[in-house]
């Protein structure tokens, strides 16, 4: 399976090549990709050189073009789709229609690849792109169990990709607006959930609380751990109930099952994180690169390593991991 | 412009959902759009159920529309929208991309559940078939303004102005989580709460609503006052999606509005007492969704 690593600007790239990825994905500075977050992403010097960084080192290059042009932007995501072709990435992870149209008309010598912000969880989706745009490969969405990933791969006709370390949306990507509901700022219109220039941290005499554009989304006692106020991982009330009524803040780890994902047909892992720091790149892809290489050689007895999980859990929100959906514990 | 009902969003028991369907039919609606889109546990209705349904529907004169499931996970939920994609008495609304990529090359229905953004993309669809698109719920009339500007000849435009907002649908039920139920043994609490279960901040703001594995707004979405403009944009057809009461102040002061020229202002005050919580309208205008920019808001 082929690891591919988030690169949130050069040194990130760079972290993730040297500790062993096969891949590295990254965006532009602005909101054509999902982590349109202030002082990240790359210019077209960088770009240029992290490209030539990963190729040196045999490491491929995917650039995320996976956000939901409007008709007053769209020029802003055709001039994205224009620069990628002329750096000579080595395929496109995209979630719009109207953007892979556009590039399968435009280059359609650039390969595409289905961006989890595109929502397919099932085969039929896949094909609709397959067939119109010629996709090579689908990111699928947090949501699927091991044994439906596994029927996606049984029937898809492109290579599969899934998240194997990194924050956990619980929500469908590319169908969750409650960022925007809250703010007017959505994962699909702006590139980020949960936007930073809506958060508010605020002492307060029931403890610190932390708004989204003045919502409370939590309030943490003293001496609790803290987190970022992702709007699905705050604690409110449900009839009576206070808690976290959506998720709790924790990361999906998927290292206890990389054999079974290895062995159900998926072509590649993804590490979530492009916003996190290049010590949390270069660390999480040392891990994985690791484990892929242990379950590689040995399927049968892998076994994550303590230090492995240990090294995961510190960079996890919360410091939990789950397996998420992959595994269902409340199903 | 047209008036639609949209599929019950909420989990109703048998006899309330044939009710509801049996009185819509003496209303001012032109058309209805049937069946189960959130989760495919919920069967009080099954597939030959709503075939039925839509078979007296389209009888008295309505236009019927099949809905598809949202999110589909397991095998056996791609393999109902297979079989009701297969049927050919009515239009399919596609709410997944699996239901567009198996209705392609015959007329077909987006509901807001699929991702159309910008022209280029509602293009390519109706290429594919589209023959009507309801806008998706988190963009503004300025944007809506941009597509139908540019928006091919055949293709009808839909927006939803008036219901609770659908925000997000995961693969875990929040209904059973909140009462401690694995999702294979929810019990379909999802039937005592008939507007969804209310989400609210620790200091007592609503903020959304749990309806098994969909989460929508708390507040009600309401475009009353967006009408006149969205007739001017040539919007088609406008849709109410179902609530558990006061349906009838609802339609007909929509129809009053749209076809008698009911005064604003009065149909306003009419609507002040039906929402489950309260209004809002910020993702019209271009704001947050939660906004209310138009509409007075009631203190609680």
């Amino acid at each position: 399976m082929e690891l591919v690593c988030p690169a949130g600007n050069l040194q990130s790239l760079k972290a993730a090549v040297d500790n062993g990825a096969n891949a590295v994905y990254f965006g532009l500075r602005d909101d054509t990709n999902a982590r349109h977050f202030a002082g990240l992403n790359f210019t077209a010097k960088t770009a240029h050189d992290g490209l030539r960084y990963a190729h040196d080192h045999g490491v491929r290059v995917f650039m995320a073009i996976n956000t939901y042009p409007q008709p007053s932007n769209w020029s802003r995501w055709q001039a994205a789709v224009e620069q990628a072709a002329g750096l000579g990435v080595d395929a496109l992870i995209c979630a719009d229609i109207g953007v892979m149209d556009f590039t399968a008309n435009q280059f359609p010598e650039l390969p595409l690849h289905l961006s989890v912000q595109g929502s397919a969880t099932n085969d039929q989706a896949i094909r609709f792109y397959h067939r119109h745009f010629g996709i090579r490969r689908v990111v699928l969405p947090r949501v699927l169990s091991v044994r439906q990933v596994e029927q996606v791969v049984q029937n898809s006709p492109v290579a599969i990709e899934v998240f194997g370390f990194g924050s956990l949306c619980v929500m469908v990507e590319g169908r969750c607006l409650l960022s925007s509901y809250a703010t007017g700022c959505s994962p699909n219109t702006y590139g980020a959930c949960s936007p930073a220039k809506d958060v508010v941290w605020q002492d307060t005499a029931e403890g610190l609380e932390t708004r989204l554009n003045h919502v409370l989304i939590d309030r943490y006692a003293e001496g609790e751990n803290t987190g970022y106020p992702t709007l699905c991982k705050g604690r409110f009330e449900v009839a009576g109930k206070t808690g976290y009524a959506i998720e709790e803040p924790v990361s999906l780890n998927t290292l206890g099952i990389l054999p079974q994902l290895q062995s159900i047909g998926v072509s590649a892992i993804k590490i979530e994180g492009r916003q996190r720091s290049p010590a949390y790149v270069g660390r999480v892809t040392r891990v994985l690169r690791a484990a892929l290489d242990a379950c590689t050689r040995d399927p049968q007895h892998y076994q994550p390593e303590p230090d492995w999980m240990a090294a995961l859990a510190a960079v996890s929100e919360g410091a939990q991991t789950t397996l998420g959906a992959y595994d269902r514990p409340w199903q | 412009m047209k008036l639609s009902i949209g599929p019950i969003q909420y989990y109703w028991p048998r006899s309330k959902m044939l009710e509801f369907y049996d009185w819509i039919v003496t209303q001012p609606i032109d058309i209805i759009y049937l069946g189960e889109t959130v989760c495919a546990k919920r069967r009080e209705l099954g597939l030959d159920d709503w075939l039925v349904l839509a078979g007296k529907l389209q009888q008295a004169g309505k236009e019927v529309v099949l809905s598809t499931m949202t999110l589909l996970e397991a095998g056996s939920e791609l393999g109902a929208v297979k079989r009701l994609c297969q049927q050919q008495d009515y239009c399919i609304e596609a709410n997944d991309m699996a239901a567009v990529a198996l209705l392609e090359g015959r007329p077909f229905i987006t509901g807001p559940g699929i991702n159309i953004y910008n022209d280029r993309t509602l293009a390519k669809l109706v290429d594919c078939g589209l023959k009507r698109w309801v806008l998706p719920v988190e963009l503004s009339r300025e944007t809506l303004a941009d597509m139908q500007a540019k928006r091919p000849d055949q293709v009808e435009t839909e927006v939803l102005v008036y219901g609770r907002l659908p925000l997000a649908y995961s693969a875990r039920c929040y209904t059973a989580r909140h009462y401690d139920l694995p999702k294979d043994a929810c019990a379909f609490r999802c039937l005592d709460h008939p507007d969804g279960l209310l989400l609210s901040t620790r200091e007592g703001q609503p903020f959304l609503t749990l309806n098994g594995i969909q989460t929508q707004s708390a507040s009600t979405c309401n475009l009353l006052s967006a009408l006149t403009d969205m007739r001017k944009l040539g919007v088609d057809i406008a849709r109410i999606s179902p609530q558990a009461a006061h349906m009838a102040t609802i339609v007909s002061t929509f129809h009053d509005v749209l076809q008698q020229g009911l005064d604003l202002a009065v149909a306003s005050e009419r609507l002040a007492d039906v929402y489950p919580v309260d209004a809002c309208d910020g993702y019209w205008y271009g704001g947050a969704g939660m906004d209310a920019l138009s509409i007075p808001r009631v203190a609680l």
